[in-house]
């Protein structure tokens, strides 16, 4: 009965959404009044003005930088949040531990009380939930994951020319250590890349963006105004606004990066950081 | 910009966003969902917004997915719905 | 009117109020967690295709410049509007994070509950509020 109300509802907004369609500008209209106002101003004075070819980057990092900034920061408070959520410190151990041996594959159990072989080459802890070992995938992340950071610092830095930026530069560096999670195991994901520096990089993300800001105005411009920054750099002004995208993007994708893992690691282990995907 | 090939991808976004959520299993629904976000990626693409589409090859079908198995993994995979 | 033509010349805009139906009737109907926040992915995702359409331009390129300083003129005709890409693209990375918020918040109620099923959720929420209640009564 609900089901059949809410169709019926859909169905009356559906209809007002196409009735209002006929408003529309047409399909690729060039004289939509989307793309008439401010856009060609942007396209126009992109290469003048901040020396990058790319506009959607020109756009994101200069001319609407405090959004990106407050972006950004919405991203860290998401981090944080599900830090606050999910995160439990208690220290309860767990009553059964598993071990494999790393030679021949057997696997151990071993109840409360029972010795741990901790520190021993031959065993390796496996987690109680997940426990299929496949050595061919753990072998082809490992080759991969090198490339795969490459290509993300690539993403970053290359953002200026081509598709690409801090933010997707910054989740490809966070699915990239997704995949060393998943692939060995959650323990040496967080050995390698810490909850502490996760937490460290996704602040220090937002406060270069914001300090970057700050130094413009030590210089005397407006904030977030990268061209005060032509005499730091040497450059003329429209190439300090194309270094200080780049600081800012570099930023975004520290901060990014940084709370793409920090939510992956506490979601798969339920706050527990022990045992995960 | 090619009319014929956008309407075959918007018909294969709106499948696999009605067989993502009619589905009853969550874990075939999650990986619907992923699909569901790399024809939005290829749509976008097409429709020359390569900077959308770069994001939300990454974020969408690629994070997103990972969250959405993570969390039923920690969860239940079955649903009556 | 040449009916046909006006729906080719729109069409995107159909994709997109179908795409908003389903997200929204998911997010209104479904009993399962997991369901509705995967409508809500699906409505944020219509409303960012509707926002690139609008950017749209028959006879553009892509909005990144060739070089040409001082070579030849650029004309703001010849590219696509960058804008909505800008203010979409950073809606999707918070839609990322506004889901990873959500899927913390299930887990949670999953943690509490045992279940991620409404009704149900609903029945232990009305049972722990008042303990003494009996199964019979639930509906009343």
């Amino acid at each position: 009965m609900k089901k059949f109300a809410v169709i019926l509802g859909l169905m009356i907004w559906g209809g007002l959404l196409i009735y209002i369609a006929d408003d529309f500008p047409g399909w690729g209209d060039p004289q939509a009044p989307a793309s008439v106002n401010l856009s060609p101003y942007y396209i126009e004075q992109s290469i003048p003005d901040t020396d990058v070819p790319n506009v959607v980057t020109s756009i994101l990092a200069d001319y609407r930088g405090f959004d990106t900034m407050f972006e950004t920061a919405v991203i860290f408070t998401a981090g944080l949040a599900c830090l606050f959520l999910l995160r439990s410190y208690s220290t309860k151990e767990p009553d059964v531990y598993l071990y494999r041996h790393t030679a021949t594959g057997v696997i151990l159990r071993i109840e409360k009380g029972g010795t741990i072989p901790v520190g021993s080459a031959d065993f390796e802890r496996i987690d109680a939930t997940w426990v299929p070992h496949d050595l061919i995938i753990k072998t082809t992340c490992r080759l991969i994951l090198p490339f795969v950071f490459i290509f993300a610092l690539y993403v970053i830095a290359h953002g200026h020319h081509s598709p690409g930026g801090g933010f997707q530069g910054g989740v490809i560096l966070g699915a990239a250590t997704i995949i060393f999670a998943i692939s060995y195991n959650l323990r040496t994901a967080t050995r390698n890349i810490t909850e502490r520096f996760a937490a460290f990089f996704s602040a220090a993300g937002v406060l270069l963006y914001a300090s970057t800001g700050v130094l413009c105005m030590f210089f005397g411009g407006n904030f977030l105004d990268y061209g005060a920054l032509a005499p730091l750099f040497g450059t003329t002004i429209a190439g300090a606004r194309s270094l200080g995208i780049l600081i800012v993007e570099i930023g975004v994708g520290m901060s990014v990066m940084a709370v793409m893992s920090s939510i992956y690691y506490n979601i798969s282990s339920n706050g527990r950081l022990n045992e995960g995907l | 910009m090619i009319w014929p090939i956008d309407i075959i991808i918007i018909s294969f976004v709106v499948i696999c966003g009605i067989a993502a959520i009619s589905v009853k299993d969550l874990l075939s629904s999650a990986i619907l969902f992923g699909a569901y976000s790399f024809m939005m990626c290829l749509l976008w693409a097409v429709m020359g917004a390569v900077d959308v589409a770069f994001t939300e090859a990454t974020v969408g079908a690629g994070v997103s997915t990972v969250f959405f198995v993570a969390a039923i993994f920690r969860t239940s995979r079955r649903t009556r719905d | 009117m040449d009916v046909l033509g006006y729906i080719i010349s729109k069409y995107n805009y159909w994709g997109f109020v179908l795409l908003m139906m389903v997200g929204m009737y998911a997010m209104i109907v479904k009993n399962n967690l997991m369901k509705k926040i995967l409508g809500m992915n699906i409505l944020q995702t219509a409303i960012i295709l509707f926002f690139v359409s609008t950017s749209a331009k028959t006879k553009a390129t892509l909005p990144i410049l060739e070089h040409g300083h001082g070579d030849h003129a650029i004309h703001a005709v010849d590219y696509i509007n960058p804008l909505p890409h800008v203010l979409m693209l950073t809606a999707i990375v918070v839609s990322v994070a506004t889901l990873g918020v959500a899927l913390a918040l299930a887990l949670k109620v999953y943690k509490e509950y045992g279940t991620l099923e409404e009704d149900e959720i609903f029945e232990a929420q009305k049972k722990k509020l008042n303990p003494e209640m009996q199964e019979g009564e639930v509906n009343s």
